[in-house]
């Protein structure tokens, strides 16, 4: 593997927050434990994991929307995670992210035209005599006609809309893009189209992807590597493929084994797992999943398992997992 | 069986200040005695409004225009409101998709599912909360009596939904409709309250109507699927069946576009390309024609109808003309 394109070290992120009727309790929500990922140049990087696991707060403090509490993030030999809004700004160029919600990130009032131009003419990226090819090649890129410039965002579809959203990320060619439950809220059929055209501009491109999400099919179909998050810390990091064969944390296998499955018969068998997830203001001692796993021992309660590789790639952060082999899963119903 | 609810013609307009625009058109549905039936399809296709037609909560400006829904003998869509009301929660029961806007926020959960068997069934309060208590206990809400006492944001999500189904369990409903109500939740709690609504439907006999636009957790949950389009139905078939062998293209479009646990990382997905068409702004013909790479020239110019899928399995029915009814090769 080539020299990492980003590399995110002990990225800790806590919120403090007040509690009570009137605030009276202080409280911290430990949204991020101590991060360690590196994310090399063209692969893409998946994060699952279910609510509160902290996938989102690891992609809005890699682009430092949110600033991390301690840890770096290196990116072309600079620490961004120190840089203020100023210092940031270079490198907002090259490290782009795409919502969720794409209603909600495209005024209202100015139309697709402008809010792409925008960030381009911010940037010095082009002059204003050659912004409409440059307008007219963006859209073409995310699969819409030139006419599109001059709309508002609400005579678009939620599915076009979202191909706005992708191409005001490709504005200003960057490098990194940050998923963020990017085809969550589109329809079946929709979201097929956008996963295609993430994938053909990944191509395009040579994009690296930071892609978060909590539907797992999809983190397959699209990922190079996924890392399983719960409750602000990495479980498993593994390639695509080596994760959905061998799930090694017993989290993981209850997550892949709650995965909806369009063959009736598999989908009435399946294993479940119990409870819910613990609150990130008070996250159990030693490892955070000890609560609901089914493999848990009096080690799992008081020491937090280190993210160890197990095998070439494929890391586990579990004490009862040694090696793919050596676990002894006859006791675990997931 | 016996049909327990049975849906004809049923169509639905928005009231426009340009005219009436048609957002369910003739659609044909029923509901056996026990039976669960899923009804997918995407965004804007119907598929909650038909439900909430039956029921007589419709929001402003949306209309029932045609149709019958017998329900047990009865026409609902004939029923005063007066008679409605009292069909709500006693003989059928709603889940929403979103608890924490269904929930009264300084309402604790135990009033809010007592004040349903207070109003249904005249029971006195006391009696009303103990029967709250068993209701909480019966959808897996641990500490069902000290929960009692909590209000809504004191909850999980999960446990939000949980209240919810509580609720519509309340008046020992015959039919359960359930509007997308595990969208918003985890996959891990998705899985686990699907359970849950599978177990009370055994074990009570209900019967379960669970609107969704997502085909795999419906695969596990229910007999038989209707797949709508654009306010008709396009397919309705047993549920193994459909999976096996789904006839109409847009069926198969949606299967197709599914990524799934076992399908080719990185390759492109097949997409129904296009957008499906507005209310009001349907074409003459096959509403998907327009999207579909099967069309014929009659597609564009007649409607087909539901019709048994030659060769399928009994209860198998399809709405094309290419694949299946007349004229099907």
């Amino acid at each position: 593997m080539t020299a990492p394109l980003l590399s995110i070290r002990n990225l800790t992120k806590e919120f403090p927050v007040r509690l009570g009727a009137f605030g009276e309790r202080a409280a911290t929500v430990h949204a991020l434990d101590c991060l360690n990922i590196d994310i090399s140049e063209g692969e893409t990087l998946s994060l699952v994991g279910e609510s509160g696991c902290g996938k989102s707060t690891t992609g809005y403090c890699v682009l430092n929307i949110q600033r991390p509490t301690s840890g770096s993030v290196i990116y072309a030999g600079t620490d961004i995670a120190q840089l203020d809004d100023d210092g940031m700004r270079p490198f907002r160029r090259d490290l782009q992210i795409v919502f969720q919600d794409p209603y909600s990130t495209l005024n209202p009032r100015m139309t697709i035209g402008e809010a792409l131009a925008e960030p381009i003419l911010f940037h010095g990226l082009a002059r204003k005599s050659e912004i409409r090819d440059r307008l007219h090649q963006l859209l073409a890129d995310v699969g819409l006609s030139e006419r599109f410039a001059s709309r508002y965002p609400h005579e678009l579809s939620g599915g076009q809309r979202q191909r706005v959203a992708i191409a005001r990320a490709l504005a200003c060619q960057p490098r990194f893009i940050v998923c963020d439950e990017a085809i969550s809220a589109l329809d079946v059929s929709v979201q097929a189209q956008i996963l295609n055209l993430l994938l053909d501009l990944q191509q395009k491109y040579g994009l690296t992807y930071l892609f978060i999400a909590h539907d797992l099919a999809v983190v397959r179909h699209i990922s190079d590597r996924v890392g399983v998050m719960y409750l602000g810390r990495l479980a498993e990091l593994a390639p695509a493929a080596a994760l959905f064969v061998q799930p090694l944390h017993p989290y993981t296998r209850a997550l892949l084994s709650a995965v909806p499955s369009t063959d009736p018969r598999a989908a009435r068998t399946r294993q479940r797992l119990q409870g819910e997830v613990p609150s990130p203001l008070a996250p159990p001692p030693g490892c955070r999943f000890h609560t609901r796993c089914p493999l848990a021992r009096a080690q799992c309660r008081s020491d937090v398992p280190p993210l160890r590789e197990v095998v070439s790639g494929h890391s586990v952060a579990c004490h009862a997992v040694s090696s793919p082999t050596a676990t002894n899963w006859e006791h675990s119903p997931a | 069986m016996n049909a327990l609810l049975d849906i004809r013609g049923l169509t639905i307009d928005i009231d426009r200040d340009s005219g009436p625009a048609r957002v369910v058109d003739g659609i044909d549905l029923t509901v056996a005695e026990g039976e669960s039936l899923g009804i997918v399809g995407e965004s804007g296709c119907g598929k909650s409004l038909t439900m909430l037609s039956l029921v007589g909560l419709l929001p402003n400006r949306i209309r029932a225009t045609g149709g019958v829904a017998d329900f047990a003998g009865k026409d609902l869509l004939a029923m005063s409101s007066e008679e409605l009301r009292r069909l709500r929660g006693s003989q059928i029961g709603f889940i929403f998709q979103d608890p924490m806007t269904s929930l009264n926020p300084v309402m604790r959960v135990g009033a809010q599912i007592a004040e349903a068997l207070v109003y249904q069934s005249g029971m006195a309060k006391p009696a009303a909360m103990e029967r709250a208590a068993e209701l909480l206990e019966l959808v897996g809400i641990p500490s069902p009596r000290d929960r009692l006492m909590a209000y809504p944001h004191e909850l999980s999500g999960g446990m939000r939904q949980r209240v919810m189904i509580a609720i519509g369990l309340a008046g020992s409903p015959r039919l359960l409709i359930a509007d997308e109500p595990t969208t918003a939740l985890d996959v891990t709690i998705q899985a686990q309250i699907v359970d849950l609504v599978r177990d009370l439907k055994d074990r009570f006999g209900m019967s379960v109507v669970w609107i969704t636009h997502d085909l795999a957790l419906i695969a596990g949950l229910a007999d038989r699927i209707a797949v709508l389009y654009a306010g008709t139905v396009v397919e309705d078939s047993p549920v193994d069946v459909l999976f096996e062998r789904p006839t109409h293209p847009y069926t198969r479009g949606l299967l197709a576009s599914l990524p799934t646990l076992t399908d080719k990382p990185m390759s492109r997905l097949p997409s129904i390309a296009g957008t499906p068409p507005e209310p009001g702004r349907r074409p003459p013909g096959c509403p998907f024609a327009p999207r579909c790479a099967l069309v014929t020239a009659v597609c564009t110019t007649s409607v087909p109808r539901l019709a048994p899928v030659a060769g399928s399995a009994p209860g198998h029915r399809a709405a094309c003309f290419v694949t299946a009814g007349e004229g099907a090769s």
